[in-house]
């Protein structure tokens, strides 16, 4: 556990002004190293002590991470790009508003002025446990300290414990699963690209990360196709704040409806297991359904089926299942 | 006495330095060759050090000396048992701080402290009261679970006692079989009775006995407690963040071991304390005894995670009320217990304050009040704006609506039918009766405001999956003390130089004050200078500034001493143009004779008179009775001009209690417990208004505050490991800016008191029960009239209830 807190321990600092750059400082000090985006995920652990990298690498000076650029089939956001700039882009709320809503909720004008995309989606879990440095499971320990009888869990996850009960915490993760969004993840090697919902990892899978990047990787952009563009949307996110505050529970959905019929939808649930869920059981069921307060009812009751939850988190099982029905019936009156 | 500057909006002294960031708040201050100090933190939640090996540490460049409880010991002299030192070798919370290192940069003091070994021995610890007080339940100091103050023969002694309650007892109070708990017995400290309590519950035609629960709420001021210190010689110059910069120095002996002769407080500005920082903060003696051991200036920097350990908290209470009414809504009985989640240290005065807010308020026929307090192994306790007052508006006012519900009367109508007027009587034995009580005047003012029948109808519209809800409730608290001393000064050049030792919280009241001496005598506010935040430039004795003390009591003695310098401009005048001082007139920045102007002196004039007359003109003589700060300050300013210094010696009819009413109205959505405020009214009856703005101000500042902690602020607790996870602004939740509406109203039924030459009473206390408690009721109005007795209702909490589904913790576990 941390023994001081609030004072940045000694690291070299590297802030290369390429991507070539970067992957080579970070391909040279592996698992010693850590990425810099915004900062806002990182200053947090290093004051605390916590994370001790030996070589921090800064993105902030890659040109090629930083931008919204139309495409051949959507577009793609460099992952250095502002939250701001994402809710503020034309293209964006145009073809793609969930993803601005979505950002938009996150904490506050101030860190989404500093926070980044691809800091938002990587960040993290809130397990206040973990970050406090308590040595449990994902940190490289034995045991979880939030999955014990009288372990304080109000924010933990009800679907896929696995040694660990923490959660995501983005908001910009469900919006990006509904609109199909590609990781575009670059290494030494060259590129490669993972579907949105396959970014993330459960402890299942690696129980020290949240998401599939490596130690020598760096999220580069996020591209979205042009599928989703323009369909019906919803976004909603429950906190216990307006500002600085992360999902108790959140939701985006993306359809298509024609004359109340849904022809096609993606939906993704985050803050109730450790990664972003699609809810493809939910959309399974809802293509071709006339949408009715009815269907919204019963497949949302159905999206909350196997939810284990622990002590202190009961509520999120009717907090979720009430938010699927709202992302199916869009903002009609209940 | 013209009224032109009291009652209007104008430009503070310190604007333009905090608006460009000019102002030094205490983490500002620097000095040549300056170290800073980083401590350790207790790991455990109760503990005693078996050894400390610093000498890694030691040999470090940069790392200058280790200061331990031990060294404060040789200091200070040996800390009692009981006591609370800035350092301690029994740390009785998880972050007590035990040692700090003082090195040339935070960063080594901070690499310093990573390689101090500390073994601890830990020892038993408890965070919930009433699991303490359980057959069998942990104590939470060695001796016991409770801090007591017991008479004996050489006089009242503090102890430790342990307090246990039967089983039978606690399963009343905390209900059982799926019945909520009521009225328990038990075993209390604190009990008082007025009035025939029996008869009052067989009179009433309508009872509640309900359970409440009230969490224990960090203060979180903006500004966290640093401070800087350095010493010349024997004289120690303290730069604390501080609510009250004269009490600093007079408390000085205590919180760091040296006596106002040999203490300087500098604190220009201070960043918010709310009852946390009243004189000065328990961390002082860091930078001090550092300071003293190196021979440097210290500066010790307190980050948001330390502020929530060290920073102070407001005690939570588990509580019951058991109330009776009659048909008209009238409370024929009231019996009030509440247990008071103390913390470690002292023993703090909310749960006794909370049963006379009860009587006060509500003026019961007849009311029992029992208290019991219980240490913890959480953070410190102290007052927190409205200490006591807060737990008692929010935890009663949603049982008012309950009872008028249940009895179909009208929320505004039980509210009034109870109300206390002026002169009210309230207390054990109602001993006590405050001066002036406008809250009629205050309630009728707000329903014409908000359009009460026009509220009424809105209260459970649906807007789609959201349901509006409507509040009402009330606030009362201190508003002013008495007996203080005013200094002043006319110089030379003609300006009105006014002294203060009251601090600057940012509610503007050090100036405010100022401004009835102003108007006394005549002088333009450009005219005027203010000088405070340095004990060193000369103060008097002022009051703390806490429990909205300052505006009643130093507008008094800011009178006294302006009434004085009235009389010696008048004598002077005598002295050089002839006749009888009361001939003169003091106005138009002259004194001179009535109706003859030319016959006089200009203010410039006069003080460079009384430079040359001295005695008690320029302050080598002066008035008995003042303070020995007053005279200390008075020493300071001798000989530069026309000086008075005076004592409050007023009158006072009564205790000077404020008042807030308030209305909340919200948006609640069924599906996902979200809550939305979309209106908020206040009406204050706090006297005469000095400053609209800073009114406004405090009225919805307090008030936001409150929202924070009706709906967002709590602590969170391992239970099994007694560490806590709200330690930060995030985790913490206070209320933000987004979380209220954009345009909030208020307005002051602005009737004097008439024991305060002015007629004003203070305002800081009374807005956070207000809002608070109103946002508490627009909930249960919102979700239906059985529901709120705990805070703070959050989301978690608000689904179940509209799932009726048990709620995920246990209704009055602490911490949860």
């Amino acid at each position: 556990m941390a023994v001081i807190h609030d004072m940045i321990p000694d690291f070299e600092l590297y802030q290369p002004e390429s991507l070539d750059g970067a992957l080579e400082v970070l391909d040279r000090h592996r698992d010693t190293a850590w990425v810099l985006a915004g900062g806002m995920d990182t200053f947090d652990w290093f004051k605390d002590r916590v994370k001790r990298p030996e070589a921090v690498v800064d993105l902030g000076a890659i040109p090629e991470l930083s931008g919204i650029s139309e495409t051949d089939g959507g577009i793609e956001i460099g992952a250095m790009t502002p939250l701001t700039e994402v809710v503020e882009n034309e293209l964006v709320r145009e073809r793609y508003s969930i993803l601005a809503e979505a950002a938009e909720t996150v904490a506050t004008p101030q860190i989404r002025n500093q926070g980044t995309l691809g800091g938002n989606l990587v960040q993290d879990t809130r397990c206040w446990y973990y970050r406090a440095g308590w040595p449990c499971y994902r940190a490289g320990g034995n045991i979880c300290y939030a999955d014990t009888p009288e372990s304080m869990n109000r924010e933990h996850c009800i679907f896929d414990a696995s040694r660990c009960v923490a959660v995501t915490p983005s908001d910009t993760a469900p919006a990006l699963i509904a609109l199909d969004a590609e990781m575009v993840i670059r290494g030494r090697r060259g590129e490669r690209t993972v579907a949105a919902e396959d970014f993330f990892v459960g402890p299942a899978i690696d129980i020290t990360r949240m998401t599939v990047l490596q130690p020598n990787e760096v999220l580069q952009s996020v591209r979205i196709p042009d599928t989703w563009a323009g369909a019906d949307f919803y976004f909603e996110k429950v906190r216990d704040r307006n500002a600085w505050d992360f999902p108790l529970v959140n939701v985006a959905s993306a359809m298509r409806v024609e004359d109340g019929v849904v022809q096609d939808c993606r939906l993704s649930v985050g803050a109730v297991s450790p990664v972003p869920l699609r809810m493809d059981r939910c959309e399974e069921l809802l293509r071709g359904q006339r949408i009715s307060e009815d269907i919204a009812t019963r497949i949302a009751e159905l999206g909350v089926i196997g939810a284990k939850p622990l002590r202190h988190n009961g509520y999120k099982v009717p907090l979720m299942r009430n938010l699927i029905r709202r992302a199916i019936r869009g903002q009609a009156p209940v | 006495m013209a009224k032109t500057l009291v009652g209007t909006d104008y430009v503070p002294p310190d604007l333009i330095e905090k608006i460009t960031g000019r102002a030094k708040y205490a983490e500002d201050w620097r000095a040549e060759g300056m170290l800073f100090a980083k401590q350790l933190l207790s790991p455990m939640p109760h503990a005693r050090v078996r050894n400390i090996d610093a000498s890694a540490a030691l040999e470090m460049d940069g790392v200058e000396a280790v200061l331990t409880a031990d060294d404060l010991a040789e200091y200070m002299g040996e800390a009692g048992p009981l006591d609370e030192r800035s350092l301690t070798n029994h740390p009785k919370y998880e972050g007590e701080p035990v040692l700090a290192v003082a090195a040339t940069s935070e960063k080594i003091a901070a690499d310093a402290i990573e390689k101090i070994k500390v073994d601890f021995e830990p020892l038993p610890f408890a965070l919930d009261p009433l699991d303490s007080i359980a057959p069998g339940g942990a104590d939470s100091l060695p001796d016991g679970n409770s801090i007591v103050r017991e008479r004996t023969d050489t006089g009242v002694e503090t102890v430790v006692r342990r307090v246990e309650w039967t089983a039978e007892d606690l399963a009343t109070a905390r209900g059982s079989d799926g019945e909520k708990g009521r009225m328990p017995e038990g075993v209390f400290q604190d009990e008082w009775t007025n009035g025939d309590l029996e008869k009052g519950f067989a009179d009433a035609d309508y009872i509640i006995d309900e359970p409440l629960f009230f969490q224990s709420v960090t203060h979180h001021p903006m500004e966290p407690r640093s401070c800087m210190a350095h010493w010349d010689g024997e004289t120690c110059h303290l730069y604390p963040s501080t609510q009250s910069v004269a009490f600093t120095l007079l408390a000085g002996q205590g919180t760091v071991g040296v006596p106002p002769q040999n203490l300087v407080v500098h604190a220009e500005y201070t960043g918010g304390g709310f009852g946390s920082k009243i004189v000065g903060t328990s961390n002082m003696a860091v930078p001090v005894y550092l300071a003293k051991k190196t021979g440097k200036p210290v500066m010790h920097r307190v980050t948001r995670y330390e502020e929530n350990y060290i920073g102070r908290a407001r005690p939570g209470f588990q509580g019951w009320a058991k109330i009776g009414f009659k048909k008209n809504g009238r409370i024929s009985a009231f019996d009030w217990a509440v247990i008071q989640d103390n913390g470690p240290y002292g023993r703090q005065s909310d749960m006794g304050t909370s049963g006379n807010m009860v009587s006060l308020t509500y003026q019961p026929e007849s009311m029992r009040h029992r208290g019991l307090s219980i240490a913890t192994n959480t953070p410190p306790r102290a007052p927190q704006r409205a200490p006591g007052g807060v737990q008692m508006s929010a935890m009663v006012e949603p049982l008012l609506d309950r009872a008028a519900d249940h009895l179909g009367i009208d929320r505004l109508t039980i509210r009034q039918i109870n109300i206390a007027k002026n002169g009210a009587k309230f207390g054990d034995g109602e001993g006590r009766n405050v001066t002036t009580a406008y809250v009629t005047e205050a309630w009728d003012r707000l329903a014409e405001m908000v359009d009460w029948e026009d509220a009424k109808a809105r209260s459970g519209q649906m807007n789609g999956s959201k349901v509006t809800g409507v509040g009402l409730a009330s606030s009362t608290y201190t508003a002013g003390s008495s007996g203080f001393d005013g200094l002043m000064l006319i110089t030379p050049e003609g300006r009105l130089e006014i002294h203060t030792g009251i601090g600057n919280l940012g509610t503007h009241s050090y100036s405010d004050t100022a401004r009835v001496a102003a108007d006394l005598l005549d002088v333009p506010w450009e005219k005027v200078d203010m000088v405070w935040g340095d004990t060193g430039k000369g103060v008097p004795h002022t009051c703390v500034q806490a429990g909205s003390q300052t505006t009643h009591a130093i507008t008094r003695a800011t009178h006294a001493a302006a009434t004085e310098m009235q009389t010696k401009l008048q004598e002077i005048a005598a002295q050089v143009h002839g006749g009888s001082a009361s001939q003169y007139v003091v106005a138009g920045e002259r004194v001179y004779r009535r109706g003859n102007r030319a016959a006089g002196l200009s203010l410039a004039q006069a003080a460079e008179r009384a430079i040359e007359m001295g005695g008690r003109y320029d302050g080598t003589e002066l008035n008995e009775g003042l303070s020995p700060i007053t005279l200390g300050g008075a020493a300071v300013l001798k000989g530069r001009g026309l000086l008075a210094a005076a004592k409050d010696n007023y009158g006072r009819a009564g205790d000077v209690y404020s008042w807030v009413v308030a209305y909340a109205e919200i948006e609640l959505d069924k599906e996902t417990g979200v809550i939305e405020l979309t209106d908020y009214k206040a009406v204050t009856d706090c006297g005469t208004v000095l400053n609209p703005r800073s009114l406004g101000g405090q009225l919805h500042g307090g008030a936001v505050q409150g929202f924070g902690c009706a709906v967002g602020q709590k602590w969170v607790y391992d239970p099994q490991w007694g560490i806590p996870f709200a330690n930060r602004f995030y985790t913490a939740r206070p209320a933000t800016i987004l979380d209220v509406p954009l345009e909030m109203e208020w307005d002051a039924v602005n009737m004097p008191d008439p024991n305060n030459p002015v007629g004003s009473k203070g305002i800081g206390e009374p807005p956070m029960g207000a809002g608070c408690a109103s946002l508490l009721c627009a909930i249960q109005d919102a979700l239906g009239q059985d529901t709120v007795a705990y805070l703070p209702l959050m989301t978690d909490h608000i689904i179940n209830q509209l799932e009726g589904r048990e709620q995920d913790s246990e209704f009055l576990a602490a911490h949860t």
